[in-house]
């Protein structure tokens, strides 16, 4: 690792440091407070009533029983809401159902009372005669003609998105190649199991402004939808203003609004009381929204030596009954896909299909990881069968610095080579096979450079300096536990010349802090830290102006560090930062430093046809894993993991590895145990019994090396790092599987009943 | 129904009258205030709420509060020295990165406590057992079990110390 600083030529001196995440202690001393521990004065509680029936018309609903219980201060059904409130970006869903319910997640009345119980309590006072319609749950059976139509407006259950891209000429590529493969894969509901339910507390003001307290990872897109809600409900030109907490887990959860934060607010406005919603384990599993389930059909195919010629790839989502982000992660399936590996000829269709399903959001990898499965499990059956070694063919087929993908993008720095590298250093793939022993490697490309998918992929940053050296930093920003609050803190400390301890972080409040598209993308580190960056090199500037003129020396060979500036030429010419800033304060015209960037990375929205650079640069992987299967069990234990990362530049190896580690863990669910298992629409196992998370029983020492290729718009190099780590997973366990016992799992996840059932079946 | 009890709750001793459905976790919640102990499941699962009662890591969401009598209870709240020091096991959390969010921790370090107070020289298996029943989404167990490992030989070296 070189830790030197290429501005200067001096040792950083808080980047690439193990520095203790800075909320770390009040969480170790459990005086963190999450949305669990907020509690307003006057604060009623809310409850949201949910379907009996995945799909049915509500013929007749009874609320006097509840209304009349004591303590209960409001009744919501679907006619008390304004029609045009609506979430999600295809506007078809209501935070309460009117008319008819499409899902067992369906809310259909809510309650606020004087206490939980009281509001539980009124639940079931609630009297509703359903007639049940004919439900379908099969997203492939719901294209069919004559499938029940889920939502009438619309005359199919296909929605009408665009996910189709087709470059080159996949058909004359497939027929010129030497060795084709292709196979049907799928992948299952895994939801985020953060530790922290949901929940939300919204209250109004005396002049009906909106203040809500709620768990998000987009502030401002948050207030966007709270502001719509708003207008619908006939309350023009007002403010919102977003508290978050500190959040219990994010991981995509909370990248959109939800029903209980909608119904928060109309219970709030309906009682003019701050009203709290908390949703409890079960109501999290059932009413919160999972990983976007598909069914992939891939064909790939390569040439005599080896080299990809075509990649060919449809899917089918469910979308569930209503629409939020996981309909749109196609727009990512389609990174892997056009550019995982040098792929010239590419074509990928992917339909989403409304079901009497829940339906997906965004999860960690936002269809990436469904994406590299097909591609990556695919690859290795390739490799066979053109009889090539695993390794080789991902070495030949790799991305190198200064590609373009057919996709458009742009590739700065690249350290897929080197990952493969260090995997294959850590876990050779080449040895001699014992018994029930195998390995698998997978790679994985991800934006580590922001993500156009607004309008803006932007981040603001405001920094002040006070009187003593410190400093606060306002970041649009969102620390959900990933440490973003870190990354901010040691770029604006190395810039600076400061400490960490110097510098607080403030990013919890819409009324602060400025415009951010939100923690998703892995963009935070880069686009969070680079207006970070922006900012602070505003203020050094001006530091070294007032330096200048009061040490009598040129500008530019000021330095700043470890809180002193001085001369680099003459080192004796020196004063402490916080005395200099004191001289600018209390001087004729005095001047406190402060100052404010935006940064909005120069990557571009994709195209009509899909092109365009998404990403300012690009995030690179590979993971290797060493797995022993038992054929009598059909258990598939995983012994070593080795997961190489290209992150352009460690800011943090500490939250790094955490990010990794964390990353792998959460994709050994999805490979091996993690299933949302509904029957019929309805969620069958609703609790962490049920529902195999991996536990500290099931942990595995995880070899994580890092590959720097200090990427040159990256903050001191960084890229993101958030996602990938739960990327590449699944491929690399279920090609670990095939050469242990020789059988291919193509349905999430590996389960002993899967692998048993597919070695009786290769037995014959 | 509501039962007057008495324990010893951070080395204090207090006098509640308990509803006898209340849980501990309901007492130390929403009737004590004590927001350390966190509640990710309700149902015994998850391990977020985990406190330790007579030396014994326990769910505060499954013991029932009048049980509590007589017991000697340590919460969260009570690791931290009064000046405002953390136990070494809370340092060694926050030095090896063992907290993300930071919702499971107060229970992981509970559960972390509970084993090193009975077995100072636990090994990485002990370990993987003890904090068996506490789930974390974040950190894929690596670094909390470098935090515990870290922690046993701080103890130790801490107990070594005074014992020289």
């Amino acid at each position: 690792m070189n830790n030197i600083n290429p501005d200067t030529n001096q040792e950083f001196c808080v980047i690439g440091k193990r520095i203790p995440k800075l909320d770390a202690a009040q969480k170790a001393m459990g005086r963190a407070e999450y949305i669990q521990d907020i509690r307003l004065p006057g604060m009623l509680y809310g409850k949201i009533l949910y379907s009996k029936f995945a799909h049915a018309r509500i013929v007749k609903i009874d609320i006097s029983r509840a209304k009349a219980l004591s303590g209960v201060h409001a009744v919501l059904i679907g006619e008390d809401v304004p029609d045009k409130m609506r979430m999600g970006f295809y506007k078809d869903n209501p935070p309460i159902k009117k008319g008819k319910v499409c899902s067992f997640r369906d809310e259909v009345a809510a309650v606020a009372a004087t206490t939980p119980e009281i509001a539980k309590k009124a639940l079931g006072l609630i009297e509703i005669e359903y007639e049940e319609l004919p439900a379908i749950f099969d997203p492939e059976k719901a294209m069919e003609k004559d499938a029940p139509i889920i939502h009438e407006m619309h005359k199919s259950n296909v929605l009408n998105l665009p996910w189709h891209l087709d470059y080159g000429d996949v058909e004359k590529a497939e027929k010129a190649s030497a060795f084709v493969v292709e196979e049907r894969f799928t992948t299952q509901w895994v939801t985020h199991c953060c530790l922290g339910t949901s929940g939300a507390i919204a209250l109004f003001d005396a002049k009906s402004n909106l203040t809500i307290h709620t768990n998000t990872q987009i502030p401002s897109l948050a207030q966007k939808d709270f502001l719509e809600s708003l207008k619908a409900m006939g309350l023009k030109n007002k403010r919102v203003r977003v508290i978050k907490p500190i959040i219990g887990g994010g991981f995509g959860s909370k990248l959109d609004t939800y029903a209980y934060e909608h119904i928060a607010i109309l219970l709030a406005h309906a009682v003019r009381k701050p009203v709290k919603i908390l949703f409890d384990r079960a109501e999290e599993f059932k009413a919160t929204s999972t990983r976007q389930p598909t069914v992939i059909y891939i064909k790939q195919g390569c040439d005599k030596t080896g080299k990809l010629t075509f990649r060919d790839m449809r899917m089918v989502l469910d979308n569930g009954a209503y629409t939020s982000w996981g309909a749109t992660t196609p727009s990512v399936m389609m990174m892997p896909i056009t550019s995982l590996y040098r792929v010239d000829n590419v074509r990928y269709d992917a339909k989403c299909v409304y079901t009497n399903n829940t339906y997906a959001q965004a999860m960690r990898g936002y269809g990436n990881p469904q994406a590299t499965f097909a591609i990556e499990s695919t690859l290795d059956m390739l490799a066979e069968k053109a009889g090539i070694d695993r390794v080789e063919i991902r070495r030949i087929n790799k991305n190198h610095p200064g590609d373009t993908t057919p996709q458009g993008f742009k590739i700065t720095s690249c350290g897929l080579s080197e990952c493969i590298d260090a995997v294959q250093k850590q876990i050779p793939m080449d040895g001699p096979k014992e018994k029930g022993i195998g390995t698998g490697i997978a790679s994985l490309i991800h934006v580590g450079g922001g993500a156009r998918i607004y309008k803006s992929d932007g981040c603001g940053a405001i920094l002040k300096m006070d009187d003593y050296g410190k400093v606060d930093i306002f970041t649009g920003g969102t620390d959900m536990g990933q440490g973003l609050d870190n990354i901010t803190a040691q770029i604006v400390a190395e810039e600076l010349g400061l400490f960490v301890e110097d510098i607080n972080v403030v990013h919890s409040d819409t009324d602060v802090c400025p415009w951010d598209v939100g923690a998703h993308a892995s963009r935070s580190t880069f686009v969070a830290g680079n207006a970070a960056l922006g900012a602070a090199k505003k203020v050094k500037e001006t530091l070294l102006a007032y330096g200048s003129k009061l040490l009598n020396v040129l500008p530019e060979d000021l330095v700043l560090r470890k809180r002193m500036i001085f001369s680099a030429k003459d080192p004796e010419k020196t004063m402490p930062i916080d005395k200099l800033l004191r001289k600018a304060h209390f001087s004729p015209q005095g001047k406190m430093l402060m100052a404010d960037f935006f940064y909005d990375p120069d990557n571009e929205n994709m195209g009509k046809d899909f092109k365009g650079n998404l990403s300012v640069t690009y995030a690179f992987g590979a993971h290797g894993v060493r797995v022993h299967v038992d054929e009598e069990t059909g258990k598939v234990k995983v012994l070593d993991y080795v997961a190489a990362h290209d992150v352009g530049r460690a800011i943090n190896p500490l939250l790094l590895e955490g990010q990794v580690y964390g990353g792998v863990v959460m994709g050994l669910g999805y490979a091996l145990t993690e299933e949302v298992i509904l029957k019929d629409g309805e969620t069958m196992n609703a609790n962490f019994r049920d529902y195999k998370l991996f536990t500290a029983k099931d942990a595995i020492r995880i070899k994580a090396p890092v590959v720097e290729t200090y990427d040159e718009f990256g903050p001191f190099g960084a890229k993101g790092i958030g996602e990938p780590g739960c990327v590449p997973t699944a491929p690399a366990i279920a090609n670990a599987v095939y050469d242990a016992v020789g059988v291919r799992i193509t349905d999430l996840p590996i389960t002993p009943e899967k692998v048993l059932a597919a070695l009786k079946k290769k037995k014959g | 129904m509501t039962t007057p009890i008495s324990f010893i709750l951070n080395g204090d001793e207090l006098f509640h009258e308990v509803k006898d459905h209340w849980t501990l976790l309901h007492l130390l919640r929403e009737e004590m205030g004590l927001i350390g102990t966190k509640e990710g499941c309700g149902n015994g699962e998850c391990g977020a709420c985990t406190v330790i009662v007579d030396g014994l890591a326990v769910n505060a969401c499954l013991y029932l509060a009048v049980d509590l009598d007589g017991k000697r209870l340590e919460t969260i709240e009570g690791l931290a020295g009064s000046d405002g020091t953390l136990h070494p096991i809370q340092q060694s959390f926050v030095d090896e990165g063992g907290i993300q969010c930071g919702f499971c921790s107060p229970g992981m370090i509970m559960s972390s406590k509970a084993l090193l107070d009975q077995n100072p020289t636990a090994g990485h298996e002990d370990i993987k057992h003890a904090l068996a029943g506490n789930i974390c989404r974040c950190t894929g167990y690596v670094q909390i079990l470098e935090s515990v490992e870290a922690a046993r030989d701080r103890l130790s070296e801490q107990a070594g110390g005074r014992n020289e």
